[in-house]
């Protein structure tokens, strides 16, 4: 009986998973129909004779019905297929992986940031309510949904870089390191440090650390504010008065009692933070020159170049969805309410 | 009796007459409520900077045009990157010589003007869609409910980057490109709030009076989502700025030389060393609108739920 309860709802989430990418590529399908450029011309330049003209727009498929041309889409999508670059005339998906890396050392490391100072903040809130801590908490996060993260990164840039000379600037590592450490896992940090060159480690976590920083703020800013909300409804609860009485240590009331049964909840704020912070951090690389997929994304934006916008929006779509399922499976693994 | 006696009487029996805990009207009742809520709103202190802020700007914004001041879009290039205090720009120029203060203001236009749009376009679609959901059910309530959640899932930023490139940068793409990521969120809350008023008696005795369901969902069912649903606008007009910020800021928004606040901010990127007002007042600006909705829209949920409150 239960295997067929799990074979249900497993189906369920695969739909789930299907339908929402089925919208996801209808929708990116549907962007690039509507672009006001024309395919043909951006890869033929404006020059072209009528022959060639109609020969390259049967062959990239634009004589077909669009019903037939969302299948052929569809098709290569499955395939990996997401075109070819005009900016750099690689294809799309080898440009992608070549820049995600970056992207994911910034946001994982922004998101432990986020992690180890939002969770313990929100909880120090909440056992303090109306305290001093409290303020500071409240302040942080409404300061973290008012503030726009490109200014704050420029702004940031000028005090700690130029002014100070307390980080690195733009860029993953000064130039005179580029290209020293084979990558391997795609984080320069771990790299380095597997390679034993330290040099190059220490010049790239001074890079790294204030765009982790700002980016990380934003995760603090939000997690502080989620767990606090979260550990004042725990706390209110009557088995924690009931502990209390029983004379139970109070760390063991917060940390075992309260904070055991709002980890889960917290589990999957934690990994919306983290997607959020994957497409998020595409204003803060731009300001700090990162090559991730948030540079990529821009210089596409700015050359009309849609077939690499239009990957990278399926790539971070996909993900996003799949982190958001994920959660949502874990949370109905761990959290035996909501099992049926 | 002096006068000022006679007006502090007549005020005290207004407020007896609006926090009357047995209105002799429907529209007593209404006032009365409006004015306990907006009570709660500005015995919060921090609400109430909120709105002292957003007024200013809203009064800024309307008669901007009418200051002594000059033209945003007007060059002077003599008067190139002139510091904050400069006689005649009190906050400085920028590196084509236009006075940041008039840049500010006249931004401030453009800003609340698209934020106002998106939240306009949003909200009428977010309440139909989740009210019609949570009113019929079924598989009326199936679909579009799918429909929102796949639509929840997209990458927010992304989809409103590539929709902006698609479209052409402009105002009015920009304000369609973060519409159509803004409102499954609407939706939902439209729905869930629906669900919570469906099964209530005084819906099922107006059912039983006649009351078509047309005229159960508009006159019954949405107005009690309103309250919620603004709550949630306002918080959600912070998010908007910071969205239509950021679209300037990548040159995907206002096109120059309209002073869009964003756009200000990326133009003083090259400058930022000699003269860091040039980025750095706008984005104070934004900071400041954006933080004034949130604080502004908190007090509004304390001030509908009093539940809320901490």
């Amino acid at each position: 009986m239960r295997l067929w309860q799990g074979g249900v709802r497993l189906a369920g989430w695969v739909l789930t998973l299907a339908t929402t990418f089925a919208g996801l590529l209808a929708v990116t399908f549907f962007i690039g129909r509507k672009v006001p450029i024309d395919p043909v011309l951006a890869v033929l330049g404006d020059r072209a004779s009528a022959s060639a003209y109609a020969a390259a727009r049967a062959q990239m498929g634009l004589d077909q019905p669009l019903a037939t041309q969302f299948y052929f889409y569809v098709r290569d999508v499955l395939h990996g297929k997401l075109g070819t670059s005009l900016l750099t005339a690689n294809p799309v998906i080898d440009d992608i992986l070549r820049v995600f890396p970056a992207t994911l050392e910034l946001a994982t490391l922004a998101t432990i940031i986020g992690i180890l100072i939002g969770v313990p903040l929100g909880v120090a809130a909440a056992r303090r309510h109306n305290s001093a801590i409290d303020h500071v908490a409240r302040f942080v996060g409404l300061i973290g949904s008012s503030m726009p993260v490109f200014w704050l990164g420029m702004v940031g840039l000028l005090v700690f870089y130029v002014r100070l000379h307390w980080v690195g600037g733009p860029g993953r590592v000064d130039p005179a390191y580029d290209d020293m450490v084979d990558m391997r896992t795609g984080s320069l940090l771990i790299d380095a440090a597997l390679a034993g060159e330290w040099e190059v480690f220490f010049n790239a976590f001074s890079h790294i650390v204030l765009p982790a920083l700002i980016l990380g703020y934003y995760s603090v800013a939000y997690l502080s504010r989620m767990t606090r909300a979260f550990m004042l409804e725990q706390l209110s609860q009557e088995y924690i008065a009931t502990a209390r009485v029983k004379g139970v240590p109070e760390w063991r009331v917060v940390w075992r009692h309260a904070f055991g049964n709002i980890a889960v909840p917290l589990l999957t704020i934690i990994a919306l933070t983290y997607s959020n912070l994957l497409e998020g951090s595409v204003l803060t690389e731009i300001v700090f020159a990162w090559p991730g997929i948030g540079s990529y994304l821009t210089g596409a934006l700015l050359n009309a170049d849609m077939s690499a916008v239009l990957g990278c929006t399926l790539v971070i779509g996909a993900l996003f969805i799949l982190i958001n399922l994920l959660t949502d499976v874990l949370y109905r693994i761990f959290d035996p309410r909501v099992r049926t | 009796m002096t006068a000022s006696t006679t007006r502090l009487a007549r005020s005290a029996s207004y407020r007896a007459w609006l926090l009357s805990p047995e209105p002799a009207s429907r529209a007593q009742a209404a006032l009365g409520q409006a004015y306990r809520r907006w009570r709660r709103l500005v015995s919060n202190p921090l609400s109430l900077c909120g709105l002292v802020v957003l007024a200013l700007l809203v009064l800024v914004a309307l008669i901007g045009p009418l200051l002594p001041m000059p033209d945003p879009t007007i060059q002077v290039l003599a008067d190139r990157l002139l510091p904050p205090g400069s006689p005649g720009h009190w906050l400085g120029t920028d590196q084509l010589g236009r006075d940041i203060l008039s840049r500010l203001v006249h931004g401030a236009r453009l800003t609340l003007a698209i934020a106002v749009l998106v939240v306009v376009v949003v909200v009428p679609i977010g309440m139909l869609i989740g009210t019609a959901a949570g009113f019929f059910g079924g598989w009326v309530d199936r679909v579009l409910m799918r429909v929102t959640d796949i639509a929840l899932a997209f990458p927010k930023i992304v989809l409103a980057l590539a929709l902006a490139a698609a479209l052409g940068p402009g105002v009015f793409n920009a304000v369609i490109a973060i519409s159509i990521t803004a409102w499954p969120a609407y939706a939902r809350l439209a729905r869930a709030e629906t669900l919570r008023w469906t099964q209530a008696d005084f819906i099922h005795a107006a059912r039983m009076q006649g009351a078509s369901r047309l005229r159960l969902l508009t006159r019954y069912i949405m107005p009690l989502c309103a309250s919620s649903v603004i709550v949630r606008a306002t918080l959600d007009m912070a998010g908007i700025i910071l969205s239509v910020a950021g679209l300037g800021f990548l040159g995907l928004g206002a096109q120059p030389p309209s002073p869009e606040w964003g756009y200000m901010v990326a133009s003083g990127r090259n400058v930022l060393l000699d003269a860091w007002w040039v980025s750095t007042l706008p984005g104070l600006a934004i900071l400041a609108v954006s933080l004034a909705f949130n604080l502004l829209g908190d007090g509004l949920r304390d001030a509908f739920d009093p539940r809320h409150g901490d």
